[in-house]
């Protein structure tokens, strides 16, 4: 999962085979590959439930990303994650949405009429979801992005809270705080992991050029930065508008992943649960960010075991809702105190990485033997 | 006679009531090395933020290259043929010595980035260039054993080179060094002088630089002003300011043609 830019032939090959892997694994997991071929021997499929938690893994997988280019990548502290997932969600769902289903769902206000006839495809609201955060970005970034560390933080913050009391408010365009309803299931397995290794290999292809240096240049040392001739605001303004773009993106697929928007979606625990995932998979790698949001999403899933009531026959503990997100927040405690860089700090997993790890082992068992 | 690349009309710096530079007038001849010297707290570090830009002079004009640059910012300023190093080292320290020569190398780029992503071959081929270059000049300056190394893992000496590099990478013109050779020992600041001399001939540089090492700035300077409370004390060549009694008064000490020597 870790596309490289093909500079030989060797890890071209190594990465097509990996996503050949991928997709023959999404093919069996969404049940099609039993239907196409009917093979006797091949396990049964994922169910619904699993699948809803691998199409997380990828959407969180891209938001993850797109706050890694922000934070890890060129050092700005930002918090306004949820409030660009939210514009693309709006986005997203306004376009794919019928007329008919339209005019059904808004009764508080008629909604504004040229968006009532819109009807894009799929990919397209995609893609405007990105372009209309991006150009948020831009209005926010172009004040804020002169405030540096914490400051820029809580400005973020607010930006995220103003656009969410937008939403509340701006009823003939959003539905207000019925939010919108009966969003088609566009994002299936498929479209959510390819989306993500489009954004991986566009990102990747990014970082590892020269402009990639120039961001992480900025988060090391601005004043240095400035000498070397870049322009730091021009770098950062960029930074902040890529990652506005993938959280817009992201957050349309997440809409179309849940089918169902409402403002209260979009608070600040959506930006802090993706600012977990960066900061346990590592600031400043992508891989990181993919192995965090495996990890993470897989883990709060899985923690929901710990809010079921328990019965050990003398004592009966019974389900405290909530319970998980304490264990997590535990987790997280522990890797601040003793693994402050996360999972995979700055270092990334390339075929080269791999391939020294696999000759090392064949090094210390010959050395065994 | 050769034309002044570098010329400081009258500038002044004040921050609040204290005057950090007062009414200073400096004109360094192309291709030519000079050394900025003064107590501490003279106001030499200030100079050089006030012509590389990072502060815009309260009163005065500072012109490079025949064109006036005062007011503009750190970064247009460079991409004239202006480069400097710093006095407490500033490298970026989590990447490595050959990420930060090429991200010296930024400011000369002509491809823009959304062509790098969609792997068009102009830029691609640019990036293959940025490295070369980049993997060049460590070479040049001796220090392609580290070139896969971070920044912050090289021993000191490496790093005031890298920085060096990395300014170089620039293409600059005019080259400011800002005490190039603190906490060099004496054979250190010896090569340092040789290594001066040859990156100007190599690179067509014009050298500003601060010292407080007075065998460097003697040995390898050919023009040097004296600072003292952001005044201009005294200017000319080596023997002259060496025999400068107010400079001796000031800064120097008695006993400097003792210590020079």
């Amino acid at each position: 999962m870790n596309a490289k830019p093909a500079f030989n032939k060797r890890d071209a090959a190594l990465t097509a085979l990996a996503l050949a892997v991928l997709y023959l694994f999404l093919w069996w997991a969404d049940g099609s590959m039993a239907g196409a071929l009917s093979w006797s021997f091949l396990p049964s499929p994922l169910n619904g439930y699993e699948i809803q938690i691998l199409n997380l893994v990828a959407v969180y997988g891209i938001l993850a990303i797109s706050l890694n280019i922000i934070y890890g990548f060129t050092g700005m502290f930002s918090l306004g994650h949820a409030g660009f997932m939210a514009i693309g969600a709006y986005v997203s769902a306004l376009c794919v949405l019928s007329p008919e289903q339209k005019e059904i769902m808004w009764i508080i206000d008629e909604i504004l009429p040229p968006l009532a006839a819109l009807h894009t495809p799929f990919w397209f609201s995609v893609i405007l979801g990105g372009v209309v955060a991006t150009i948020f970005a831009l209005f926010i970034g172009i004040p804020v992005l002169r405030l540096g560390g914490d400051y820029l933080g809580i400005a973020t913050l607010g930006f995220s809270e103003i656009i969410r009391v937008l939403i509340v408010n701006a009823t003939p365009i959003t539905n207000g705080s019925l939010g919108i309803k009966g969003i088609p299931c566009y994002t299936d397995l498929f479209t959510s992991f390819t989306w993500l290794i489009i954004v991986i290999f566009c990102t990747v292809r990014l970082l590892n050029s020269n402009f990639g240096n120039v961001l992480k240049a900025v988060r090391d040392d601005e004043i240095a930065a400035q000498v070397m001739g870049i322009n730091v605001f021009h770098a950062k303004l960029f930074s902040f508008c890529l990652g506005a773009f993938l959280a817009g993106a992201g957050g349309a697929l997440l809409g179309n992943l849940l089918t169902t928007i409402d403002p209260k979606m979009f608070t600040f625990l959506l930006t802090y649960n993706i600012l977990m995932i960066v900061v346990a998979g590592g600031l400043g790698s992508i891989t990181g960010s993919i192995i965090g949001s495996v990890i993470i999403t897989v883990l709060l899933e899985w923690l929901r075991v710990v809010e079921e009531p328990l019965d050990l026959g003398f004592i009966h503990i019974p389900g405290i809702p909530g319970m998980r997100m304490v264990v997590f927040s535990v987790c997280l405690l522990i890797i601040i105190l003793y693994r402050r860089e996360g999972i995979m700090g700055m270092r990334e997993i390339t075929w080269n990485s791999i391939g020294r790890w696999f000759s090392s082992l064949g090094q210390s068992k010959e050395d065994k033997a | 006679m050769s034309r002044n690349l570098v010329e400081l009309r009258e500038v002044t710096m004040r921050f609040g009531g204290v005057t950090a530079i007062e009414n200073l007038n400096m004109a360094l001849p192309e291709r030519g090395i000079a050394g900025l010297i003064g107590p501490n707290g003279a106001g030499k570090t200030t100079v050089f933020n006030v012509i590389t830009g990072f502060y815009k002079p309260t009163e005065g004009h500072v012109r490079f290259k025949d064109r006036d640059i005062t007011g503009l910012k750190t970064h247009e300023i460079c991409s004239l043929g202006l480069a400097r190093t710093f006095q407490n080292i500033r490298l970026f320290y989590n990447e490595t010595a050959l990420e930060n020569v090429m991200i010296g190398r930024h400011v000369r780029r002509t491809h823009r980035w959304w062509e790098t992503v969609l792997g068009l071959s102009g830029a691609r081929q640019e990036e293959r260039d940025i490295r070369a270059k980049a993997e060049q000049l460590l070479d040049r300056i001796g220090l392609s054993a580290y070139s896969g190394e971070k920044a912050s893992s090289l021993p000191y000496g490496a790093q005031r080179r890298l920085e060096i590099a990395r300014a170089l990478a620039t293409e600059p013109e005019f080259l400011l060094l800002d005490e190039p050779a603190a906490g060099m020992n004496p054979q250190e600041s010896l090569e340092l002088m040789n290594f001066i001399r040859q990156i100007r001939d190599e690179f067509d540089l014009t050298i500003l630089l601060i010292e407080h090492d007075m065998k460097v700035v003697m040995g390898v300077c050919e023009h040097i002003w004296v600072l003292e409370y952001g005044k201009l004390i005294a200017e000319g060549d080596a023997a002259a300011i060496r025999s400068n009694p107010r400079v001796i008064e000031a800064y120097l000490g008695e006993d400097v043609n003792n210590a020079a020597d």
